[in-house]
């Protein structure tokens, strides 16, 4: 499935979710599935700045596919870039540059997040895009 | 007057608003208070009826809004017992009146003075001390806690001496809501020598302060947590002190002579006071000073108390909670983690019920450090909330809990 199609699936899910309590139990349950991050990566470099909450995001390259490897210290940052991770996570910088982000807006989350939360979710999306440019620079 | 709850809640226009379908409970009180009624009416009175500069016109306008800005003067005098009403400067609020203190003994103080902070400061009683010692080199030395929290009164005696210039902390904690023991410590610095600025921010609102009574140097409060409106306070200091200081900033209406040569400054408590000030918020501060005294300072601390005992066994009954800073000589603010769980996490939920409590460093990293923790979740209380309120942070909380774990 390319980005957009899975973040459609996405939003279709959080549609089908009646109240914020179930946005917030869906996202704390795939905080619990993201892919354990090496510790060695959980370096101040690795720090998202304009998350309030500490959030790591690594990445590594193998010439076609991003991986990234994230965590937090706080459960639902985590469960945030969890949604975003297994989305965009092995893709190619191309994929994820040219993507259509709209199902962020669309599945509703920001406007169930704090201020500081919708801004901490835009500062991980920016990194992440930060990476697939430079990335793509080196192809 | 007989304390009401209920009626005080009328008052207060911003109750009546839903947050995520819910009715706001308040606890940052700490942060920011919530205004009533008569300090917001006071600020549109004045632009509807006496907008005008002060100090300056012969006009009858500009005449009344000097009136009513030099009466909050007196009325602050009044409320903390200051000698005399120059010795009241209006400030922006806190920050700025610390800067002012900082920057004036820039040129006082050399290499070989020492200062003494304490350990459990808002980063504003830091950080103007600290760019001051990279000017003179002055000493900085600090008063460390206690594992409950308190400060080492012990291990302040033991490095003050007569090369300790000034000496300055919070009266209360923002953190932790402890209150030191500033009597004591005004004492000693004051047979060692030393000037003491206490920073008022947190306990001006919850109990009387007599600064005469206190004998202390400098001291200041901001509007915004005593019930009136952001960006204005004030300092206090003794005139003989403060007539030495140089000013902070120079403008408008500090001074009293000027030509390109040589400028006078005007006399206290202009001197502080350059340019056009936030003449709608001076007035309204006297309107919310008006506003406590008639609920009376004592009614308030008592229910206070009251509600803070309360929301202190209430929450010790959660499983995992600890609390920061529990001792006995506390007023209104608790500070806590959940085992296991992060500040943010508890806060964010807390939200979706309409509950508002901060949450994070507080501004104040050296505590955090202290208690090696990253944050806290802080619940502070005012005389607006009830023990209602608080069960139902306790539920929402246990949610919270379960939600999270």
């Amino acid at each position: 499935m390319t980005i957009s199609e899975q973040g459609k699936c996405l939003a279709e899910d959080f549609s089908f979710m009646e109240d914020w309590t179930e946005k917030y139990q869906y996202m704390i349950d795939l905080s619990k599935s993201l892919d354990k991050m090496n510790s060695k990566f959980k370096t101040d470099d690795n720090l998202i700045k304009g998350c309030q909450s500490k959030v790591w995001l690594h990445s590594s390259f193998d010439g076609k596919k991003i991986h990234f490897q994230a965590d937090s210290d706080a459960i639902i940052s985590k469960g945030i870039v969890a949604i975003l991770l297994n989305i965009l996570n092995d893709r190619s910088p191309n994929e994820i540059l040219s993507a259509d982000m709209s199902f962020i807006d669309e599945i509703g989350l920001k406007e169930h997040l704090s201020p500081n939360r919708a801004n901490g979710l835009s500062s991980m999306l920016k990194q992440i895009k930060f990476y697939a440019l430079a990335y793509s620079k080196l192809n | 007057m007989t304390f009401n709850v209920e009626n005080i809640r009328k008052d207060f226009p911003i109750l009546e608003r839903k947050i995520n379908g819910k009715s706001l409970i308040y606890f940052d009180n700490a942060a920011t208070s919530q205004t009533p009624i008569s300090v917001i009416e006071s600020i549109s009175d004045y632009y509807k009826k006496y907008n005008a500069n002060i100090h300056r016109g012969v006009h009858s306008v500009s005449e009344e809004a000097t009136e009513a800005y030099e009466s909050s003067r007196k009325k602050i005098q009044k409320h903390f017992n200051a000698n005399f009403s120059e010795e009241i400067i209006l400030t922006s609020g806190t920050t700025h009146s610390i800067n002012i203190i900082a920057n004036g003994y820039t040129d006082l103080l050399t290499s070989d003075d020492e200062i003494i902070v304490s350990g459990m400061e808002h980063h504003s009683n830091i950080v103007p001390w600290q760019m001051m010692v990279e000017k003179n080199h002055a000493k900085l030395s600090v008063i460390p806690l206690k594992e409950n929290g308190e400060l080492d009164i012990d291990h302040f005696k033991s490095i003050i001496s007569e090369k300790t210039k000034i000496v300055f902390l919070n009266h209360v904690s923002n953190a932790l809501g402890i209150i030191n023991p500033i009597e004591e410590i005004i004492e000693i610095s004051h047979r060692n020598g030393a000037v003491v600025l206490i920073d008022g921010a947190q306990s001006s609102a919850h109990f009387t302060i007599d600064l005469q009574k206190l004998d202390v140097d400098y001291f200041t409060a901001s509007a915004h947590k005593l019930c009136g409106p952001t960006g204005i306070g004030f300092l206090y200091g003794k005139k003989n002190l403060l007539e030495k200081l140089t000013p902070l900033m120079g403008g408008g209406e500090m001074i009293s002579d000027v030509t390109f040569e040589k400028t006078t400054y005007a006399e206290l408590p202009h001197k502080f006071e350059a340019g056009t000030p936030n003449i709608s918020g001076a007035i309204a501060f006297g309107y919310a000073l008006d506003y406590i005294n008639k609920i009376g300072l004592d009614n308030i601390y008592n229910y206070e108390n009251e509600l803070l005992n309360y929301a202190t066994q209430s929450l010790k009954k959660i499983e995992g909670l600890k609390i920061y800073g529990d001792t006995n000589n506390k007023t209104s603010v608790i500070s806590f983690n959940i085992e296991n769980l992060h500040p943010y996490d508890i806060g964010s939920i807390l939200d979706k019920f309409g509950i508002a409590v901060r949450t994070g460093q507080h501004c104040a990293q050296p505590i955090m450090d202290h208690f090696l923790i990253s944050g806290t979740v802080r619940v502070s209380l005012s005389f607006i909330n009830t023990k209602k309120e608080i069960d139902k942070l306790i539920e929402a909380i246990n949610i919270a809990k379960t939600m999270l774990s």
